[in-house]
């Protein structure tokens, strides 16, 4: 056991400081949050100069565009990548964070060439149409229906919540091609063009004001089906595989960048001083020890993840991921009423970064499955528990 | 004793509950909700005729325009007000009627600096109570024709809570006067009476975060027992019975501190209804927003605005450290071994 880093990482990091302070400064300003074309242009070149300078899919096999270091490489991109404020992957979280990595583990040879390149080179912005009106938590009980003809499914349903739904390119869609009562054994995964005939998106606002997602309306699309990834009907295995990486890796950059945002707390604590208030500083003491561990749960899990890659698997996180989920989300919630006690009452100008932090944050115990829902998996198949229902 | 409302205080509620239905329905708080100018979210017929009805100059005498009734009548109106997200500073004009003319009936509207920080519906108030903390006293500024805001250097910020504009005042202004028939020289009402006047200031908050609790309750209940997944109201699952079962434990402590509170009207009785109905507030939106799932993170849903109105509440009228140092400073001002001064909870 240990926490040591090898030389070749370490120069790996120094080389990588040193790109992000020549970079950074040079980038433009970041586009207002109601501008979803100029967000996409925003984070697509990030991806790009990235992607560029060799730092796009570290950890992704070099058959996917990817340079084929283990797990822990991205770690240190992570820690540098937040640490030093770059920005957030926003527009390519579903491609980057687990559409691409679904697809890169379950994915055909031709699949992984044709969509994980430009995901890494931020051509290609990707969502996720996996939630409906009726099937929320209850993922597997949706109806939107892919019926074969000829050499394409026809797709006809909706979905919901789709987060930048308006600016993607594809959609990883999770659709029914079994019986209306086949459950999980009757799904099937596709890659959806966005601007296929018969796709309609909707916008939907937030609470925080801004249109983050969607619904989509599917009318007659058509998915050829070599854009299908896994074999028909066994969509919930390759979905399972999709909501790992979802839970378990795709929020560990948030970590460092929170743990960032901590210290800036404490700044801006001692300047206005609020940090004079005991129960506030312990608080925020709290929040470090908590930032910390799950920093280095994410460490264990990525170690676990390159043993099993060792040994020839696949990598894919194990439902340890929804302890990570659970966790964090409540942890970045936490973080963000810290921040309202730290602002005092300035906590109440919707225009202040923290109250969009704070609003945004709410969507955490909620979005890619809710609390309740996490800690059913952890007492069910973690813990071997009973089911209640 | 006999803790419950009475007879005539259940017709009171019902009646206001009645006149906020039909004068204040939801389409009227999302018409609010998405004014173009923010200053439009406060009403002002309608705020003649929540005058017009009492809610201003209820305790008032009977000789002065008034019902002649109690705090806990005012803080059954608040609770129903806050139930329904009534937009406007209405504790500060409730607070004023009496001591300033047009305040009773519902003409004047009236809202506060309570110190540095955020002053709500600055824009369209004609009269702002200013708090002295220092001197612990309160005085008024005249705002005649709309220059609130420049007479308070005040800047004005988007606000949180869509249906409260608020300004950001970073100094107290000079030049504020005597509160009329207040009889104290130099600033304002002071002593006892500004004392009482900010313990109801804080009880009425209280009481408006008590009926947005209760009402993010009833919206949490019924939606768990309409939405299914799984093949069952969600309602079903002990997860979510729990945390229904939490926000109502929360409401009805909240409740009964707050109703006590209207009764002894004590410092430390206050300070620990303002806690508990703060708590229950801020909470109880925050579980109905997730028992909601996606819909409860909408703009369209109408848990947020409660979630968003309590953040605001909690920040106004006496601040949460401050009623928990005194809890606790109250603990060691009591003599001997018994637990509060007028508390004995297990006698
Ligand atoms: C900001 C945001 C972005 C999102 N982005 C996407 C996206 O890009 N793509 C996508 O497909 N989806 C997305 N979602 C949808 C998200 O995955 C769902 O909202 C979530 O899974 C919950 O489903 P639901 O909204 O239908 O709530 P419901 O399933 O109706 O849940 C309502 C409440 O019941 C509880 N509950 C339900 N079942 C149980 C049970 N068995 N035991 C205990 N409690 C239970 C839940 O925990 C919740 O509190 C997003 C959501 C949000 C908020």
């Amino acid at each position: 056991m240990d926490l040591d880093r090898t030389a070749e990482e370490e120069e790996f990091r120094r080389g990588l400081r040193a790109w992000l302070d020549a970079t950074l400064p040079e980038l433009p300003p970041k586009p207002s949050p109601d501008d979803w074309p100029a967000r996409r242009a925003y984070d697509c070149a990030w991806q790009r100069a990235l992607y560029d300078a060799g730092y796009a899919g570290l950890h992704w096999p070099a058959d996917s565009g990817g340079r084929g270091a283990l797990p822990g490489k991205h770690l240190i991109f992570l820690e540098e990548t937040e640490r030093a404020g770059a920005p957030y992957v926003g527009a390519n979280f579903v491609g980057l964070l687990h559409a691409g990595p679904t697809i890169a583990t379950e994915g055909t040879a031709a699949q992984r060439a044709r969509w994980l390149p430009p995901i890494l080179r931020g051509e290609e912005v990707w969502c996720q149409g996996f939630s409906e009106p009726d099937a929320g938590s209850d993922l597997a009980s949706l109806r939107t229906r892919a019926v074969r003809d000829g050499d394409a499914y026809v797709v006809t349903g909706s979905k919901i919540w789709t987060s930048h739904a308006e600016v993607a390119d594809w959609c990883e869609l999770l659709v029914r091609t079994g019986p209306p009562d086949s459950g999980r054994r009757g799904l099937t995964w596709l890659a959806l063009r966005m601007d296929a005939p018969g796709v309609t998106v909707r916008p939907l606002r937030t609470l925080a004001g801004s249109a983050e997602f969607a619904e989509v309306f599917l009318d007659g699309a058509r998915v050829p089906l070599s854009h299908r990834v896994g074999a028909e009907n066994d969509g919930w295995r390759v979905t399972m595989v999709t909501l790992s990486y979802e839970r378990g890796t795709a929020f560990a950059g948030e970590v460092v960048a929170c743990r960032r945002t901590l210290v800036r707390l404490a700044r801006a604590a001692r300047e206005n001083g609020r940090w004079d208030d005991p129960a506030l500083r312990r608080r925020l003491g709290r929040l470090n020890a908590e930032f910390g561990a799950l920093w280095r749960l994410v460490q264990w899990n990525t170690s676990e993840a390159e043993a099993a890659l060792r040994a020839g698997g696949d990598g894919v996180p194990g439902v340890g991921a929804s302890v990570f989920k659970l966790r964090y989300s409540h942890a970045r919630q936490e973080l963000y009423d810290a921040a309202a006690d730290v602002l005092g009452p300035l906590s109440l100008d919707a225009d202040h970064e923290w109250t969009t932090g704070r609003l945004t944050s709410l969507a955490y115990t909620i979005a890619a499955g809710t609390s309740q829902i996490q800690r059913n998996i952890i007492a069910e198949r973690v813990l071997g528990l009973p089911k209640g229902r | 004793m006999d803790f419950r409302p009475s007879h005539d205080q259940r017709a009171l509620i019902a009646g206001m509950r009645t006149l906020l239905s039909a004068r204040f329905p939801r389409e009227k708080l999302r018409e609010a909700v998405d004014a173009e100018v923010p200053e439009t979210t406060l009403d002002r017929s309608l705020w003649r005729e929540l005058g017009t009805c009492g809610f201003f100059s209820l305790r008032l005498a009977e000789k002065d325009g008034g019902a002649g009734l109690g705090l806990p009548e005012s803080v059954f109106l608040f609770e129903e007000a806050g139930r329904h997200l009534l937009p406007g500073p209405l504790v500060a004009t409730h607070l004023a009627a009496g001591l300033i003319p047009g305040v009773a009936e519902g003409e004047t509207v009236v809202t506060a600096l309570e110190g540095p920080g955020m002053v709500e519906h600055l824009a369209i108030a004609d009269v702002v109570l200013v708090l002295d903390g220092d001197r612990g006293c309160l005085g008024v500024l005249e705002v005649t024709d709309g220059h609130g805001p420049s007479v308070l250097a005040g800047r004005p910020v988007r606000s949180v809570d869509p249906t409260t504009p608020l300004h950001h005042v970073v100094s107290t202004p000079e030049g504020a006067r005597a509160l009329p028939g207040a009889g104290v020289g130099g600033g304002g009402l002071a002593g006892d009476d500004a004392a009482r006047l900010l313990r109801e200031a804080a009880l009425l908050t209280a009481a408006q975060q008590l009926g947005s609790a209760g009402r993010t309750l009833d919206m949490a209940v019924s939606h768990a027992k309409n939405r299914r997944q799984f093949g069952r109201p969600i309602g079903a699952f002990q997860a979510v019975q729990h945390l229904c079962a939490q926000m109502l434990a929360r409401t009805e402590l909240a409740r009964v501190s707050v109703y006590a509170a209207s009764l002894t009207a004590t410092e430390i009785d206050i300070a620990g209804a303002r806690l508990l109905a703060d708590e229950a507030a801020v909470r109880n939106a925050r579980d109905c927003l997730q028992l909601h799932g996606g819909m409860g993170f909408t703009w369209e849903a109408d848990v947020h605005l409660h979630l968003k109105r309590a953040w605001l509440r909690r920040a106004q009228w006496r601040p949460t450290e401050d009623a928990e140092e005194s809890l606790a400073r109250a603990l060691l001002a009591t003599p001997g071994e018994s637990p509060g001064e007028n508390r004995e909870p297990f006698e």
